[in-house]
Order: structure tokens, then sequence, then C-alpha cells
């Protein structure tokens, strides 16, 4: 049995803003081992991207930490100060890489100088850009990138370079978990293979022991991950391996939303696909009961009142009334 | 000329020059030549940077080729007056939000649409059309009447649009990237539509997209470019499963299947 690296207890999130307080992330709990690849996908509007802010710790404005506990490697990352969470944690346990990554890197900087900035920041002294740019090209070689990004500036490069540069860079320091928002959802089909194919490298390599990736494209995490997380409405509704879940959905949302994708196989072709009636709720005032009886097709009285609990069903967690004990279904 | 032909777009080359001294040229398209019949879907497959979008803006006038033709119903596309021309072309594109005006509340542009047709009907009669248009595309009228662009997803905007266009009824609709801004769960409503489209109105829609999934779901040809240029074409069965360009072989491999997985 791997050992425990991530654990997350009933984290909850807010909004909080003259427009109210938006439940993003509410009650989710979820322990990663080293080693694992996850995915967590579901929906715009799900709380999947507040909820990576909420592990590494960058919530940005009108974002709160309510309660929960995050704990990194024995750090729980709510209870120590920001200035140790930014020095001992971040990038040398995890490194987030926010969704609209593409203007993260310095417009202004050489990448090689910009990886000299960073590690000034992470190290507490002074790199030149000479050794940055060898440190970064030792690692670049590793993984099969072209050293010559180091050498140009960001406006040079296309965006699935950059989106690959900036992932090597953010695993310069070997953090143990990675997590990554959106990684392919901007790019074009051949770059997302490319994509894909380097997240699995840097952790076959060991640079990294797990990988969280968020994204909304379920054929991707298929090929990426090893468990996939299904989020609605700031809940995590099913969990389990990733073939399971994608060939044989148990959550009515899980289903809905397989029988919303399109995927290029023979079969697809003009057949007839249904798309999730209504709207994901509005999360200031989230549904009673369970959140996605106001579209479910299989909703019970039950379910408009009261929350369902977490089922364990062929080794997966499933939030639906539907599977209780004593229904056979 | 055919004769169920309706678009026929003859070696479009449209090169963007930039600078005034050193002029720098860049090519949007080269030598593109496809057509369009009657009552049939389309699909313009690319990476980004390979011209669809240009092609889909010469089709509609919005910029002038270097050289070529659009025929239209065998006549030049730029010889036609832009009134009439645009109420046989209409388009619906990439970014739902941005097409709608946020002061006014979402019925505005289905009311502008009428000023397009000759005889433009009364006040009630418009009212009427609309109610009924939207219920042709299986959304509810009480819904979204007098709502505002922010009330709305994206889906229902993006299906509102095609509503408009609905009501002009052109011949042609150019759809450019019309799902790539609006969730998984809601896409699938607004490809039925467009096939729907096709089924009862025969329509001819020009599909723009990167996604060949989308395509291979809605298509019936297909044209694949690189670079400006169409590098395969064919019935969208033989171009997908049966790839012959060695582009077209890596841009199908290149998609995640859901129920295999890649040897990595």
């Amino acid at each position: 049995m791997n050992k425990t690296f991530l654990q997350v207890k009933d984290l909850k999130g807010y909004y909080r803003g003259t427009f109210g307080v938006v439940h993003a992330v509410d009650g989710v709990s979820l322990e990663i081992s080293e080693g694992e690849r996850i995915g967590i996908a579901g929906e715009s509007g799900c709380g999947k991207s507040t909820f990576a802010q909420l592990i590494t710790g960058t919530t940005t404005p009108l974002l709160h930490y309510e309660s929960g506990e995050v704990k990194v490697n024995g750090f729980d990352i709510w209870k120590i100060s920001p200035e140790k969470l930014r020095k001992d944690v971040k990038c040398k346990l995890i490194s987030y890489v926010p969704q609209a990554m593409l203007n993260s890197l310095n417009p202004v900087l050489k990448v090689k100088e910009f990886i000299a900035d960073m590690l000034k920041e992470r190290t507490g002294r002074k790199h030149s850009v000479k050794e940055a740019r060898e440190m970064a090209a030792e690692h670049f070689e590793k993984l099969g990138l072209d050293k010559n990004v180091l050498d140009v500036y960001p406006h040079e490069l296309s965006g699935g370079m950059t989106q690959r540069a900036i992932t090597a860079i953010s695993t310069l320091a070997n953090p143990k978990l990675l997590i990554t928002d959106e990684p392919t959802s901007a790019l074009d089909v051949t770059s997302q293979k490319r994509m894909i194919e380097l997240m699995i490298d840097i952790q076959r390599k060991k640079i990294i022991k797990s990988l969280i990736c968020i994204s909304h494209d379920l054929s991707a995490l298929n090929q990426l991950c090893d468990r996939i997380i299904i989020m609605y409405g700031g809940k995590f509704v099913e969990s389990g391996k990733a073939d399971n879940v994608i060939n044989n959905p148990l959550h009515p949302y899980t289903r809905a939303l397989m029988d919303s994708l399109l995927p290029l196989e023979r079969q697809t072709r003009n057949k007839s696909l249904k798309s999730i009636p209504g709207v994901v709720p509005d999360l200031r005032t989230p549904p009673p009961g369970c959140r996605f009886h106001t579209r479910c097709e299989k909703c019970m009285e039950i379910c408009r009142s009261t929350e369902p609990p977490t089922i364990k069903k062929k080794g997966r967690n499933v939030n639906c009334w539907l599977y209780r004990r004593g229904r056979s279904k | 000329m055919k004769k169920n032909m309706l678009l026929d777009v003859k070696n479009l080359t449209k090169l963007y020059t930039s600078g005034y001294i050193r002029t720098v040229e860049v090519i949007g398209s080269k030598n593109v030549s496809f057509d369009i019949k009657k009552g049939e879907i389309f699909c313009l497959v690319g990476e980004s940077g390979s011209g669809k979008t240009t092609v889909g803006n010469i089709i509609l006038r919005l910029i002038k080729p270097n050289s070529g033709k659009v025929l239209l119903n065998g006549k030049d596309a730029f010889s036609y007056d832009k009134r009439v021309y645009w109420k046989k072309v209409q388009a619906v594109f990439q970014d739902p939000y941005s097409s709608f005006n946020f002061f006014y509340n979402v019925d505005k542009p289905l009311n502008d649409a009428f000023d397009l047709l000759e005889t433009s009907p009364s006040k009630d009669g418009r009212k009427k059309i609309i109610r009924s248009t939207l219920e042709k595309i299986g959304m509810n009228p009480d819904e979204i009447i007098g709502r505002y662009p922010h009330q709305l997803s994206g889906g229902q905007m993006q299906r509102l649009l095609i509503a408009r266009s609905l009501i002009i009824h052109p011949n042609l609709l150019v759809a450019d990237e019309l799902t790539s801004m609006i969730d998984a769960s809601t896409r699938v409503a607004v490809l039925n539509e467009l096939l729907r489209l096709k089924k009862n109105e025969k329509m001819s829609v020009l599909f723009i997209t990167h996604d060949l999934a989308q395509a291979y779901f809605i298509g019936d040809r297909i044209a694949i470019m690189r670079k400006g240029e169409i590098v395969e074409r064919g019935p969208i069965e033989r171009v997908i499963f049966n790839p012959k360009h060695p582009y077209t072989k890596n841009l199908v491999a290149s998609v995640p299947p859901l129920h295999e997985k890649w040897k990595l």
C-alpha cells in the first residue's frame, strides 16, 4: 500500500461578495497516495478550479477558505503561515499550473530569465541566468523538449509549446504533486496528445509522484488518469477507476454526462445524443437534498429533502440514493 | 453548373499583408476550392491558423479575397447587393457572449432580423413568428422572451442565434466554431438543432471546427485544411476512417478515444 500524500477532509470554500455567498466547494474529502494520477471532471461552474485553488492555498480574491483541512505531507496548509506555505510547500511539495497559464510567463523576459527569477524566489539566493539556463536545459532534455525554448521570448512560442514549457518549468523543483487545471482545453488535437504524453512522461521519470488533472474532457482524462472523480455543484458525486467510471457510470449525473459526449467512434454518427436538460444550479442558493435532483431523470422523494450519503458500490464511491442498502439496482 | 449546387468556391487566395516599407505577407488561404450542395452540412476542419475562418469570412463577404471566386447560385457573391446576399447567407459565430448587446434584452436581435426581410410583418405578427420559431427549436418562449443575455446559458444563446437565422431563412448558414465556448453537456442540443435544420428546412451549413468528432457526428462531406490549403477532402466516413494524407492520419490518431486506452 502506498502512503497517503494528500489528505483533504470536509473542505469548504465559499466566494463572498456583494452578490451573496457562493457555495463553490461544499464539503469535499479526498485522499491521494503516491503514484496516483487523478482526474476531476464536471461541467463548468461545478467548483473544479475552486477545489484546486483551495488545496494549493492559492485563492483568488473573494474566494474564502471556510473549514476543513488539507494535509500535505504533514503540513496543514490552512494552519501554517502564508510565508511558510510559500517557502516550504509550494513548488517543493505541490506545484499548481492554473488555467490561464498561457499568460503566466513574463512577456518582457526571455524564458531563461524568467526561470532565474523564479529560482531566486524559491531558493532565497541569486542565480545567474546562465546557471538557471543550465539547470532548466538539463530538465528539458530529460523530458525531450526543445532547449531553444529557453532562449526566446514567450510571444515567439506557439500555444502548445508554451503549455509544455510551463508544465516543465513548474516541475523544476521536483514537486511531489502536480496539479494542472484544464491543461489541454485551449490546444489543438495534436498538441493535446503531446501534452498528455508529457504529463505521463514526467511521472514515469519520477520527477513528480502524483498528478491531479482537472478537465471537462473525459476522453482525455481517460487516457491520462487511473482514477476519475466527477464533481457536481461543489460536491463529489462519483469516484472510481477511470475505466469503470467511463464504461459503467453509476450516478445519474455521470450517465447524463457520458450520454452527451461526442467521441470519434463509428457508432456516434447520427446517433441521437442527449444533452443534460436545465442548467448548473446557482450555488448561492444550492438546492436542498441532492444537488442534482433538479435535473435528474430518476429523482425520488428523498432526493429533494435529504442529502445522499457516500455509498461504496463495485469499488466506487457514489453519492446517490439509488444505491442505498436494501435497494437492488 | 449542376442543379443542386448552392455555393461554389474557386481557387480562393487571401494574403494578409502588414507593414508599409518592409511588407510581410501571411497566407490566409491558398487556392481553396470546394462546393456545397443544397441541404448539405459541409465541414471545414483544421488546426488553429489553418485558414478556416478566413475562408468563412470571405464567404460571408466580410473580407475580400486576393484572387478566386465565390459563386452563390452560379452568380458571383461580390456582385450581389449586400442586403440580398445576407438574406441568403447568414452566420453564427464562436462567442455567444459577445454576439449579444447586454444592454438590450435578447429579443432585440430577433426583432432586428425582420428588417432584412422585404415584407416585414406587424409588431404582433413579429411576436407570433418569434414565439413559433422558438417553439420550433424546442425552447420555451416564456423562458426566453424579455430576458437579458446574462440570464441565459451559452448553449441557449447559440440556439437563439440559430433561431434568428431561421427567421431570415437563409440558403447557407456559416457556423464558425459554433460550440467551442459552450459546455459539453449542452453542445449536443446545438448540434442536434443544426441536424434538424438540414432535415426540415433543407438548409446548407458550412460547419467550421477544429473538432473532428463533432464534424464526424454532424457532417456529410469534409475538407481538412493545413496552412491555408485543403490537403484532403471527401465523404466524411472515408476521410476519417480511411485517411489518405499523412496529415489527416496524424490528426485522426491524436483524438483521444473514449473507450480504449492509448499505449503510452
